[in-house]
């Protein structure tokens, strides 16, 4: 930390020609370890990308046992229960903390916030580049653990003490430490990275952009960096003394010793309904950006979302405990859960509300990122009106821990973290490669991924209001749940999921081919308002070697009466 | 390395910005030890038996050391003023002070964990001794990393450079010794 702290004055174009590279940087530099957020936000994009593959092979690997139990798998072989354990855990807990986490909040958040605000760089770029590099140990970690002794942890994403404390249990006296400690440095990473976004968002922004004139994606990453930041304290603190029960000898979880089970549930909880928001934040935010510069015209309600996303952050403190309604906790205290859970389906239906407002009268333009924006909205809502009905406590008893539960958080997840990714990599594309994607491939991947993720979750809707239970191995062994039309059900989802892993190739066949020979971009070609359009297309290292722009006016100023052109640059002077 | 960005030394938000972000470090810190301590509290509302245990922490040693960072915490007040008159070499020089300050509450922690640890009082004798051991630890942990950082911070102050970092970590070493604060009557006055 020490290293990189500047001195806190001097003029902004003081040194600026020696950070826009004179030298020739070697690979190492440049690649391997750089100091360039947008080289730093394409590791952890990348990384993350990776994590998705594997979280969506796992996924792929227990859907099939589901549904044609006792198959060998082809690619897995024969899936054992300790193996579904193991996929079960570690897909949830990859796919959260190594695919959304980086790639909405990390990923995005670098390349985003220093070309949106108009600054050369992060304000520590050694900070944002160790905090890159614990991530990627962290990742090392969560895999390794798959190939000592024992195997992977097994004992589900939130890691609910006993089970996940005692290795006579769990039967992974290895794989549970690997799995507490990754995820610890999961943690610290991103703290690292939030501070970073925190203190670059609120001290380096250009010259002339106000507090209303900042993109909304760039307030989004930031408020989800410090809901981060306040939610993931107690549970770091959880995690120390969940090592301590497993590798020590302390029994903090064990109540045969006088420890408390629950603290657990309360500490992960605690961050863990917040971590919702810190993900579904900066989706909210890609896709306010998305929408406006498709729909041509003025985002409605811009400090209407912000508030919103304030009291959101602010209420997603209080709903912990709706997770717990079956933990034992006293009634009273969940009366008082389910009315916060409640309540915070309010500011995020005002959120659909502003952006279905945008859309009202626009001039539309269907392209790929815009109609991955326009089904994050519907396929949310979803996840957002299924959730009301598991808040209600009452009606929790009966469907928790069923697939009605595991359908309603898909369905918010997927959005967030799947359709929110594809609105902003597709539409950021041009600027971080400089080349246009093929339209077409792009519409074609957006159905057959979109079409076969509602038959994945639809139809676990079904089977969870009958009755079907999570984490079960082989429903074979419950005549209730093994009739033929729930099998039939189960093959359903997953053959949905086969079409929909195998679409994810014509994207990555898109990325690659229109990387190498996709028209040139140019750099505004959606004629965007913000600044990171004004760059060339990709932005060198130092974004703007020629002199960093100043902000004039608000980021949505399309299809103001009176001008000639539909749009109007941040940077544009009066 | 190529020299810092212009972001680093814009301040838009009117405070500087290594001064911005060791508040949000310490934001950060205080939910950490809040979840700790927050968990230690409702587990000894929860057993009232855990008194007895209590009773064994020694008011000497917690005092002695409360003194002692109290103490250093003061010498980084004045190393900062040091280094705001621009006296770098006065400034490292107390920094050094607030080193030896650490060490000391180190080497005290470290007899009266011999002590208690031989006479059967381990981290795993009962939960509060569970949470004795390790809130206590973590803390002395942010000791040695706030000794280490400004053994660096007082090698460039020396010099008459980056003498801002002074008052940097002067921030980060009182919250470490405000978290102290909460910790000793949590941990021994707390019978």
């Amino acid at each position: 930390m020490a290293e990189s702290i500047p001195v806190g004055h001097g003029s902004d174009d003081a040194d600026h020609g020696e950070h826009g590279g004179h030298h020739e940087m070697t690979f190492g530099e440049k690649y391997i370890f750089p100091l360039d957020h947008k080289m730093i936000s394409m590791q952890y994009m990348f990384t993350g990308m990776f994590m998705a593959i594997i979280g969506g092979f796992f996924a792929y690997a227990f859907r099939m046992q589901l549904a044609f139990p006792g198959m060998e798998v082809p690619g897995w072989g024969h899936v054992s229960p300790a193996d579904y354990n193991s996929l079960v855990t570690n897909h949830g807990t990859i796919m959260i903390f190594w695919v959304a986490m980086p790639v909405l909040i990390a990923a995005f958040g670098n390349y985003l916030i220093p070309l949106m605000i108009g600054a050369d760089d992060m304000v520590f770029p050694k900070i944002n580049r160790l905090s890159y590099q614990i991530f990627l140990l962290s990742a090392v970690i969560i895999l390794a653990a798959f190939f000592v002794e024992g195997g992977a942890f097994g004992g589900a994403w939130t890691a609910y003490p006993p089970l996940s404390t005692k290795a006579e249990y769990n039967l992974t006296p290895l794989g549970q430490t690997f799995w507490i400690v990754a995820v610890a440095l999961e943690f610290v990473a991103f703290l690292l990275g939030g501070i970073n976004f925190i203190t670059t968002a609120m001290n380096s922004r250009a010259p002339g952009m106000k507090m209303w004139d900042i993109p909304m994606v760039v307030w989004m990453i930031v408020i989800a960096s410090i809901l981060f930041m306040l939610s993931v304290g107690p549970l770091l603190a959880g995690g120390i003394m969940m090592i301590f029960d497993q590798q020590v000898g302390t029994a903090f979880f064990d109540p045969d010793q006088g420890g408390d089970p629950v603290l657990w549930q309360h500490l992960f909880w605690f961050f863990g309904h917040p971590e919702v928001y810190v993900v579904l934040l900066p989706a909210v935010g890609i896709v306010a950006e998305v929408i406006t510069v498709f729909s041509r015209k003025k985002l409605f309600g811009y400090k209407t979302i912000l508030y919103t996303a304030i009291g959101t952050g602010v209420l997603s403190f209080t709903v912990w405990a709706h997770h717990q309604f079956i933990s034992g906790i006293d009634p009273r205290m969940a009366n008082v859960f389910t009315v916060t859970t409640l309540l915070i389906s309010v500011p995020i239906a005002e959120m659909m509300f502003v952006y279905i407002a945008t859309l009202y009268g626009g001039s539309i333009t269907l392209t790929t990122p815009m109609l991955w924006a326009l089904s994050f909205i519907f396929e949310f809502l979803i996840g957002g009106i299924t959730g009301i009905f598991l808040g209600a406590s009452g009606n929790d008893i009966f469907l928790h821990d069923t697939y009605f539960v595991l359908a309603h958080f898909h369905y918010t997840f997927y959005p967030i973290a799947i359709i929110g990714t594809f609105a902003g990599f597709t539409f950021w594309f041009p600027k971080m490669f400089g080349r246009m994607m093929n339209d077409g491939l792009g519409k074609l991947h957006f159905w057959l991924t979109v079409i076969p993720f509602n038959l994945i979750f639809l139809p676990l809707f079904v089977l969870g209001t009958a009755g079907q239970h999570r984490r079960i191995f082989d429903y074979t062994n419950f005549p209730d749940l093994a009739l033929p039309w729930m099998q039939d059900l189960r093959v359903l989802a997953t053959v949905s999921l086969c079409v929909m892993l195998g679409a994810q190739l014509i994207f990555f066949y898109n990325v690659i081919t229109s990387w190498m020979s996709g028209p040139t971009a140019g750099k505004n070609p959606w004629n965007s308002n913000t600044l990171e359009w004004t760059a060339t297309s990709p932005p060198p290292h130092g974004n703007w070697p020629e002199g960093l722009p100043t902000c004039y006016r608000g980021p949505y100023e399309y299809s103001v009466e009176g001008r000639e052109s539909d749009f109007w640059p941040q940077d544009e002077p009066a | 390395m190529s020299a810092r960005p212009i972001a680093t030394t814009r301040s838009t938000s009117g405070m500087p910005t290594p001064r911005l972000a060791v508040w949000w470090v310490i934001a950060s810190e205080i939910v950490i030890f809040g979840g700790l301590l927050g968990s230690y509290i409702m587990h000894r509302i929860a057993h009232g038996a855990w008194a007895e245990h209590a009773a064994n922490t020694n008011v000497y040693f917690g005092t002695t050391n409360t003194f002692v960072l109290l103490t250093s915490s003061l010498f980084a007040v004045l190393a900062h003023q040091a280094a705001e008159r621009g006296e770098g070499k006065k400034a490292a020089n107390l920094l050094y002070l607030v080193i030896g300050g650490g060490a000391i509450f180190l080497a005290i922690k470290a007899t009266e964990w011999s002590m208690e640890i031989s006479h059967g009082m381990t981290i795993t004798a009962n939960t509060f001794w569970s949470f004795y051991y390790t809130a206590a630890g973590i803390h002395a942990l942010h000791v040695v990393a706030g000794m280490i950082i400004m053994l660096f911070v007082a090698q460039t102050a020396k010099r008459n450079e980056e003498l801002h970092r002074v008052e940097i970590i002067g921030i980060y070493w009182h919250f470490v010794d405000v978290v102290w604060i909460f910790l000793f009557p949590l941990l021994y006055i707390a019978k």
